[in-house]
């Protein structure tokens, strides 16, 4: 067991200050593990979120030594603990309290994006048919787990505050799992070039980077969308040959 | 009255997992106005943690499987103290929900021939389970979430119920407050649809998350609903049990239905030695057998791995307490040894699996593709909750439905793996519509202004005791070590009513908890008053499995521990009496209609 000290972000609304605690760390504690022996014994009020502590709700996104990371599956072994251990909330979205932002802006942009459209069904019975190989694109997508990560460490966001004109990874990911999804008949090109500020994304895969879940943002999903948006509205000859085709099979 | 704030729906939907979010699209849908309250944030509740995948005997992978048959495993597989309507619906109407989320976007694994792929799990007679790897429940989180953002429900997000508020005998609405701030708000609806989920923090070692407090079992109880078999905990056989702080976390049933097997520190599959009498004609005599099943090979019968919950947990658990066990204290979990049987083992492994290899490459340094996991029994699930009317999810309080894991019913004595999410759709679905037109049918309810504040004022009361010895925290801790002691996988009647009279004290401590801090986003406070509920339930728990003195299911008596046929005729249902205490009641099981007794003769088989 050893005793290791915690540099905790403490206060309301953006304003606040580092506050020093020490917890006792033993084998394989992760530092949601950490901040929840604090706040049972020295900070009752500690606001924290989480919930399934197995990395799979991605409730309990924050920045540690600096880096944007799930606390639950964030292994003490794999931090230096000579020196203290900064734990703060998300830098961009409003700050709540203590560890806790207000993440409510995402779940508004969900909504600007066009639903799921399906086309009309296969079968008699209802049903579609769809092969392993053309769901596995999507599938990589729907790992999600909306923890909002990538959002916090996207420049365009963090640094440039675009959150009315730019959407984020988050939801460039979630176009894609939509765009691609075999049955899906929507068009969401031009919402994605005009609305969602697609060009705003610089490549950068910061974002890629952070993923718990190690979805292939950028690659997978950000750049074949750019690629769309730019037969779509730049290339008259592509423009042409998707009207003769239609959409795109994934 | 000045302070809280007032809002107005026809439904209000209580709990944002598949029960909760199903229910609240179905409601919408007869054009009702509908509220969606949650403790946390869309999309997180407990449901997004399920695993293996949901049952709905579609048949696509091995078209001898039909509703008779599921039905009948159900009802086996909780012993037959079922709600046999509920069993008959569920088996009937899951594949159409199943299929409905495809239609509202989910993306299941796939068959050879483009259709939803079914998997093996415990208990279930063909391989039943609609699954996306081992993330199903995040799948079916996503859909219905995704896909009721577009239905014009109201959602309150991290707004925590604390109190029904009843009009005469019936439901008038709900007092609630709001994490962020603090703030009270009233809810006036014409129904509620609870579906809240279980009660897993009752105890120490549980896969469940923070939210499961017990807060819907105990809010329908003081509003005088009643609570039904109690005493059913599921125990489920495989959780971590290395590194400590990670102990209870699920690994998935997948793993065995994949063709993981079960040692003891000698190398041996213990589960061929134990198997019950009921099984026997379905399980596999020989290790091969049981590798061809999980392989598909429809002539093979189960490996032993994948008998019931309750039965596998016990062996472990005896495994372990005869000196057998891990070094951790579990029973080994071997998949890596397929690689002896196919090729590319490991890559199949992380494409089956992936959560699982990555919760334990991550959290315990253990590639599974390699090395076998260490495993033991974690409190998973509760069969007993809110008694509730099959078709509708009406409770015994007029506009109070419930659905999910919150209603007692469809598992009986202990639930099949996979028959939980699929509850959640069919159970969900019924539970909103029902509620919509109850709403519909009896307008005019209203809110008494001196039962909110009063129930404001209790609420804060944690509050003025600020300076209290009394710490929220450290009680929940001693409750749940209490519970996991005495009232846990093996139970002793001399055991559990020490248990009873240690609840006593702890109800009495829980009254003096103070909590410092003000009101925005303060945990402190939000324990204290989840405290209540799981010691409410707690006692209806410990209660139930008293009165209830024979092994069946779920419950396991050290002291009885076989099962009494006597004891198959009744439930236990319980309820608040009018001097407060718990009643207890045996209510007999009503007989089966003749169609369902016939369909139980024939499978059994
Ligand atoms: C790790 C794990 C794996 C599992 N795997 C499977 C599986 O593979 N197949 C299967 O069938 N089942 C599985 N289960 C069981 C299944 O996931 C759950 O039983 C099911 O998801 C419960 O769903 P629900 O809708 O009833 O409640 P939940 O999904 O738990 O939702 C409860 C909701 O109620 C809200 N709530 C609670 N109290 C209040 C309150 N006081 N005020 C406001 N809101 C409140 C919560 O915020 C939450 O939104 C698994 C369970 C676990 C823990
Ligand atoms: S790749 Fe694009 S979306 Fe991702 S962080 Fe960089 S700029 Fe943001
Ligand atoms: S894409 Fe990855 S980082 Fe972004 S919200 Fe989803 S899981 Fe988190
Ligand atoms: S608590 Fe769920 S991801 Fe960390």
């Amino acid at each position: 067991m050893t005793a290791t000290t915690f540099r905790i972000w403490r206060g309301e609304k953006g304003n606040g200050a580092f506050a020093d605690y020490t917890a006792d760390i033993t084998e394989g504690m992760v530092v949601l593990d950490a901040m929840h022996q604090i706040q049972a014994d020295n900070a009752n009020d500690l606001a924290i979120r989480w919930n399934c502590k197995a990395g799979k709700c991605g409730s309990c996104s924050a920045e540690i030594n600096g880096m944007p990371k799930l606390m639950c599956m964030t292994r003490m072994d794999e931090l230096p603990t000579d020196k203290p251990i900064t734990v703060e909330p998300m830098r961009a979205f409003p700050h709540i309290r203590d560890l806790v932002t207000d993440v409510s802006w995402n779940f508004e942009v969900k909504k600007r994006i066009k639903k799921f459209t399906p086309r009309p069904p296969d079968a008699p019975d209802g049903t579609w048919r769809m092969v392993q190989e053309d769901v596995d694109r999507v599938q990589e997508f729907r790992k999600c787990i909306e923890c909002f990560l990538c959002q916090d460490v996207c420049h365009v966001l963090r640094d440039h505050h675009k959150h009315d004109e730019f959407i984020g990874p988050r939801y460039f990911v979630y176009s894609a799992a939509l765009e691609m999804h075999p049955l899906d008949t929507a068009d969401r090109l031009k919402d994605l070039k005009e609305d969602q500020a697609i060009g705003y994304c610089n490549i950068t895969k910061c974002c890629t980077k952070v993923c718990p879940e190690h979805i292939t943002i950028t690659d997978n999903a950000i750049i074949p969308l750019k690629e769309r948006v730019v037969d779509e509205f730049y290339d008259p000859l592509m423009k042409l040959v998707r009207l003769v085709r239609g959409k795109p099979r994934s | 009255m000045s302070m809280v704030e007032r809002v107005s729906h026809d439904v209000l939907v209580i709990g944002a997992g598949g029960a909760g979010l199903r229910a609240a699209i179905a409601a919408a849908a007869t054009g009702a106005r509908v509220g969606l309250v949650c403790k946390s944030l869309l999309g997180k509740a407990h449901t997004v943690m399920a695993e293996g995948g949901m049952a709905a005997a579609m048949g696509h992978v091995d078209d001898r499987d039909n509703w008779r048959v599921h039905f009948a495993d159900t009802m086996r597989g909780g012993q037959y103290m079922n709600n046999w309507r509920m069993a008959e619906l569920h088996a009937k109407e899951a594949p159409d929900r199943v299929r409905e989320l495809e239609a509202w976007g989910a993306v299941f694994d796939r068959t050879a021939d483009g259709r939803i792929l079914q998997r093996n799990f415990g208990g279930h007679r063909y391989p039943r389970l609609a699954h996306v790897g081992d993330r199903t429940g995040l799948e079916m989180i996503r859909t219905l979430q995704d896909h009721a953002i577009h239905q014009g429900i109201d959602v309150h997000m991290e707004v925590t119920v604390v109190r029904l508020l009843m009009d005469g005998g019936r439901v008038a609405g709900v007092l609630a407050y709001d994490r962020e701030r603090g703030r009270f708000k009233v809810f006036s609806c014409g129904a509620v649809v609870l579906a809240t989920g279980g009660v897993g923090r009752a105890f120490k070692i549980t896969s469940n998350s923070w939210e499961y407090t017990a807060d819907g079992q105990a809010l329908a109880y003081e509003a005088g609903a009643e609570l039904m078999d109690m005493e059913f905990v599921q125990f489920h056989p495989t959780g971590m049990v290395w590194p400590p702080s990670v102990k209870g976390i699920l690994v998935t049933e997948g793993v065995r239905g994949e063709g993981g097997v079960l040692r003891n520190s000698q190398g041996k599959r213990f589960m061929f030695d134990d198997i019950p009498e009921n099984y026997r004609n379905q399980t596999a005599d020989s290790e091969e057998e049981g590798w061809r099943y999980t392989q598909g090979d429809k002539s093979a019968r189960r490996p032993p791995e994948l008998l019931t919950r309750d039965h596998v947990a016990r062996c472990i658990q005896r495994e372990v307490r005869e000196g057998r066990g891990s070094p951790h204290g579990g029973v080994y979990l071997d998949i890596a040894w397929i690689k002896e049987r196919i090729p590319k083992a490991q890559d199949h492994i992380k494409k089956k699996l992936p959560s699982m290899y990555h919760q334990f490459m991550q959290l315990a340094n253990i590639d599974i593709t390699t090395t076998p996991m260490e495993v033991g029994p974690t409190t998973h699930y509760i069969m007993g909750g809110i008694r509730v009317d099959g078709d509708s999810q009406m409770s015994t309080v007029p506009g109070l439905f419930a659905a999910g894991e919150c209603a007692a019913g469809l598992h009986g004595a202990n639930r099949l793996g996979g028959n939980s999410l699929s509850d959640l759709l069919v159970f969900g679905k019924r539970a909103g519509e029902y509620a919509a037109r109850f709403a519909a049918e009896h307008p005019g309810a209203t809110v008494s202004n001196s039962e909110v504040d009063g129930a404001v004022a209790a609420a804060l009361s944690p509050f003025e005791r600020a300076g209290s010895a009394e710490q929220p925290y450290r009680i929940q801790h001693e409750l749940q070590d209490l519970m996991q002691d005495l009232v846990g996988i093996v139970r002793k009647e001399e055991e559990m009513r020490r248990a009873l009279d240690a609840l006593q004290g702890l109800k009495a401590r829980a009254r003096d908890v103070g909590v410092a801090g003000n009101r925005e986003y303060n945990p402190g406070w939000h324990t204290a008053l989840d405290l209540a509920n799981l010691l409410t339930i707690s006692e209806a728990i410990a209660l139930a499995a008293v009165e209830r003195k024979e092994s069946r299911g779920g419950h396991f008596r050290d002291d009885y521990p076989d099962k009494d046929s006597n004891y198959a005729k009744f439930n236990i249902v319980m309820r608040k009496g009018s001097g407060g205490e718990m009643e207890l009641e045996r209510r007999p099981i009503p007989p089966l209609p003749q169609e369902l007794a016939g369909i139980i003769e024939e499978q059994k088989s």
